[in-house]
């Protein structure tokens, strides 16, 4: 123990200023618990707001800017090519998450939550110490403690022929990429998943050249193949190079740039370019916080091991967000921080949600929530699927966008309705009504006579609910001919 | 291999227990016949045994938890050599039955009445997979500690609304006190402000220790039969310090129970005394002799013991009063059995243990058995079956005091008799004052069964035998 350590009593320690710890501060201020939010970055919001969320999506507004200009041709209009400023296009970004930053710091205040930066490592089930930067550190005692320290990028060292190589400006991680620092002329994006795909999205927009190299057999592993196939072709046409089944064996930096050895099926065995982006993946920040001094227990991965009411096997230990598991995604963490502040303040709370929507915003965004048909397969559940082509509707033809489905996955023994997935355009705001929907419990019927403003995109979960039932009347129909002609 | 061990039934009109105590570990190896849970039901405390051998891979319950019959209590990793019984056999389903078979009991019986009684759960659904239901339903459903596997469902694809979950905490407050079949006679009710003769006034527990802190089952007691009406309370914290304890376990049965008796039984006491003078006289002279013939100073000639031996013979006399009306189809059940259901005070709550065909069992059997319910009831560890089957019931506060009381009916019989104190009284005997013995009784009675003087002249008739040993001893 450091001497002259200070010492502060709380109710509750939330480590972590991500949209998990700072909901669950600010929820349990509002019940009347006395809270601390512990965050080792210098301004909350976590990787969400800084690093994630909402950086990518302010630069894949610029590239969807972008993109709607060039495909305005189609219609009439002509704008020639875009002039892009990256500076204006940072400063505008960073002025977005610094706006949104101090939001979160005066609802604290006003919350009455206050904030301690600093990196927080547990001393005991009881107590953390926090080293503030510039300052001597803090002994924290808690009655209970909330962890949300989320996760931070895969880096794959082993990759890199000269392991220092991968401090160096041209390996990008998603952070970095985020920064914006400048445009490479080249770029290779190692992993295909949705991180890769829409910062190569981003990139490909502002004018780089973009090649994605995916080890398994598809983008988006995971999201069902229907789905991804018109995102496929898009990116197809507006990367340079996409190659699937293919193997990165190394990567070294050169003095021009990067260079990677990849072995796959018709694949050149050497790819170059000005930068490299490594976005294989995530892992959660269970490590070097001093868990092991706590009860808490975690799994291979490195997932905190927590039950429906987000308590880890330590009992004053909650874990929230994507340190408590998959999917490592905000708006998960922002129902487990309810949970775990209701049932700190003695609410009957658990996080029984039936779905969390996946959204990758590319074009065209793909969305989905429940269960996939992958899914299903792979855990042999009975379901039928109904689908809609974006081609057949009004509204997607009025914005010249007709690249997009819906498909709904339904119980046909029920018609209770378990999964949906679009792609298309604002795939990820039309996924809402699926998640209320079944969140509900609601069958076919449900979508299929709730009234869709007309014209809009979110008839085609209507239509696609509605031409479900036709096909079980049908079948229905059938069944009984059947039996009809037996008897 | 994984097995699986949920909650068996537990005798009839039983669906659900508190856990008490967790006895093993995840991790643990686990012999067969081994104790792994202590649970309370709504009538007694009882010892599971381990069905199998193996390790406990998984226990999903905890200590405080209420769980229903057929949740999964415990799963052990059991080596896969095949020679570990599968929970489904006969025997290995009654593990609680095991307690109750030291009295012999056929075990195959135990579990048909087991069978009846969770008839009247609604029935039950498979328990994987999410049931679908809206959040707020979802909600409601924890905040009344219900499992939704277990709610019948009234919207499309199985989807459970809030009117089923409120229709399911109601009911299964009413299941819990609606006689599950014509042989649930076994209630524990008994009017509250009894107590047996053999309680001694002691020291009474805390209310935290009798009910325990943490909340239970919360849901409220308006959906009992009588006035649904919610009833409008005066803020009781404005006048002074209160505390608020929830309803639990025996408490709330009886509170349950008390309410159907009072809902549904239209009350009539009628009360009586006897001159126990030369009984009393002859116990205290035999009182020795008796006791040494068991070798246990518990087994005594008491009053309740002669007293219990002149209901059998009143009720074979006035059979109304053994009876039991069925609202349902509205016929009076007659009972051709003789078993009388004796209130024993516990730190727990009133429990009313059973002895069976007491007609046919001597003085002394009957005192045996006496003394044995009630110690064992008194120690939560009174085997189920003999709280069951009661016809009518007998409570005794003599040892507290009281001149007389108004004791209710064990709600489904038709009476109950109450003894008070037998006190030492000038009592005028050919012309003259004596001291004599005089026992108060009072004997209340469902009026639907039976009438007011039937009830005197069976009254009476324990009375007259009270009275006198001698014929006592003939019409035994």
């Amino acid at each position: 123990m450091v001497v002259g350590e200070m010492v502060q009593e709380v109710d509750l320690a939330v480590i972590g200023g991500g949209p998990g710890g700072y909901t669950a501060a600010l929820r349990a201020a509002e019940l009347g618990i006395k809270t601390l939010l512990i965050d080792a970055a210098p301004k909350p919001g976590g990787v969400c707001l800084h690093m994630g969320c909402i950086p990518s999506k302010a630069l894949l507004h610029a590239a969807e800017v972008i993109y709607s200009s060039k495909s305005a041709e189609k219609i009439g209009i002509t704008f020639g090519p875009a002039k892009i400023d990256v500076d204006a296009l940072r400063t505008w970004k960073t002025g977005v998450i610094d706006k949104l930053s101090q939001g979160i710091v005066g609802m604290c205040k006003s919350a009455g939550v206050e904030i301690l930066h600093g990196k927080a490592t547990f001393q005991d089930s009881r107590s953390v110490r926090v080293d503030c930067p510039g300052e001597s550190a803090m002994r924290i005692k808690f009655k209970h403690c909330i962890l949300a320290t989320g996760s931070r990028p895969v880096k794959l060292p082993k990759l890199f022929k000269n392991e220092e190589d991968i401090n160096s400006p041209k390996v990008l991680d998603s952070t970095s990429a985020l920064d914006l620092a400048d445009i490479p002329k080249k770029l290779i994006v190692v992993g295909g998943g949705y991180i890769g795909l829409e910062l190569g999205t981003v990139y490909a927009a502002l004018g780089s050249e973009v090649t994605v190299v995916e080890m398994t057999e598809g983008l988006l592993p995971g999201a069902d193949r229907d789905l991804v196939r018109p995102l496929a072709n898009k990116l197809g046409e507006m990367f340079k190079a996409i190659y699937l089944n293919t193997k990165v064996n190394n990567i070294s930096v050169t003095k021009s740039g990067v260079e990677l050895e990849v072995s796959g099926k018709d694949v050149p065995e050497k790819l170059t370019a000005d930068k490299v982006l490594i976005s294989v993946g995530r892992r959660p920040n269970s490590d070097g916080i001093g868990l092991e001094a706590t009860q808490v227990e975690i799994d291979q991965f490195g997932f905190v091991l927590s039950d429906e009411t987000c308590r880890t096997k330590d009992k004053r230990i909650f874990s929230i967000g994507d340190i408590s598991g998959q999917p490592m995604l905000a708006h998960r963490a922002i129902r487990q921080a309810y949970v775990a502040a209701e049932v700190l303040a003695g609410k009957p709370s658990a996080f029984d949600n039936r779905c969390v929507p996946a959204v990758v915003f590319t074009e065209p965004e793909v969305a989905w929530c429940g269960l996939t048909e992958t899914e299903a397969k792979a855990k042999n559940i009975s379901f039928s699927t109904a689908k809609f082509p974006w081609s057949a509707s009004g509204r997607a033809m009025t914005i010249a966008d007709t690249n997009g489905t819906t498909k709904v996955l339904f119980d046909p023994s029920t018609s209770l309705v378990l999964g949906v997935g679009i792609v298309g355009p604002r795939a990820g705001d039309l996924i809402s009504e699926a998640v209320v929907a079944i969140e509900m419990g609601a069958v076919l019927e449900d979508l299929a006579v709730a009234i869709h403003p007309h014209p809009t995109l979110s008839e085609t979960l209507n239509e696609a609910a509605m031409s479900a039932l036709s096909r079980l009347d049908r079948q229905a129909k059938k069944d009984s001919e059947k039996q009809i002609s037996s008897t | 291999m994984t097995v699986e061990f949920k909650l068996p039934d537990l005798g009839e009109g039983i669906h659900e227990a508190e856990i008490i105590a967790v006895k093993v570990k995840e991790g643990e190896m686990v012999k067969e016949d081994q104790i792994i849970f202590e649970v309370e039901t709504d009538k007694a405390v009882v010892e599971i045994p381990s069905p199998h051998a193996g390790v406990v891979a998984k226990i999903p319950v905890a200590a405080g938890q209420t769980v229903k019959v057929g949740c999964v209590m415990i799963a052990y990793d059991i080596a896969a050599k095949g020679q570990a019984a599968p929970a489904a056999s006969p025997q290995t389903a009654t593990p609680v039955a095991a307690q109750a078979a030291a009295q012999a009991a056929p075990v195959k019986q135990a579990v048909a009445a087991g069978n009846n009684g969770a008839q009247t759960q609604p029935a039950t659904k498979t328990a994987s997979g999410p049931v679908p239901a809206t959040p707020a339903t979802r909600r409601l459903a924890r905040e009344l500690g219900i499992d939704l596997h277990q709610v019948n469902a009234s919207g499309p694809a199985g989807r459970v609304l809030k009117e089923d979950v409120m229709a399911y905490a109601a009911g299964s407050l009413e299941s819990r006190i609606q006689p599950s079949g014509a042989s649930n006679t076994a209630n524990t009710a008994n009017s509250a402000s009894n107590t047996s003769s053999k309680t001694q006034a002691a020291a009474a527990p805390s209310m935290k220790d009798k009910y325990g802190g943490t909340s239970g089952d919360a849901a409220p007691l308006v959906a009992l039969g009588g006035n649904n009406a919610p009833v409008e309370y005066p803020d009781f914290a404005k006048y002074g310090d209160v505390e608020r304890l929830p309803l639990k376990s025996i408490r709330r049965k009886i509170a349950m129970n008390m309410t159907q008796a009072w809902t549904h039984i239209p009350h009539v006491t009628h009360f009586d005394e006897a001159n126990v003078t030369e009984l009393s006289s002859l116990v205290t002279k035999y009182e020795k002799e008796f006791s040494a013939r068991s070798g246990d100073n518990k087994v005594r000639p008491t009053l309740t013991v002669f007293t219990i031996k002149a209901l059998a013979s009143a009720l074979k006399l006035y059979p109304q009063f053994n009876s039991s009306l069925d609202e349902n189809t509205g016929e009076i059940v007659i009972k051709h059995y003789y078993n009388i259901g004796v209130a024993v005070a516990t730190e727990r709550g009133l429990i009313v243990p059973v002895i069976k065909n007491v007609d046919q069992k001597s003085f002394y059997d009957i005192a045996v058995e006496l003394a044995d319910i009630a110690a064992k009831t008194r120690a939560g560890k009174i085997e189920l079956e003999r709280l069951q089957g009661g016809t009518f019931t007998l409570t005794n506060i003599g040892a507290i005091g009281g001149t007389s009381m108004s004791p209710m009916v064990n709600f489904p019989e038709a009476a109950i008799l109450g003894m008070a104190r037998a006190s030492q009284k000038p009592i005028v005997k050919d012309g003259q004052i004596v001291i004599g013995t005089i026992l108060p009784l009072a004997m209340s009675f469902d009026h639907r069964l039976a009438d007011g003087a039937e009830a005197a002249y069976f009254v009476q008739h324990v009375v007259k035998l009270l009275e006198d040993p001698f014929k006592f001893v003939l019409e035994a």
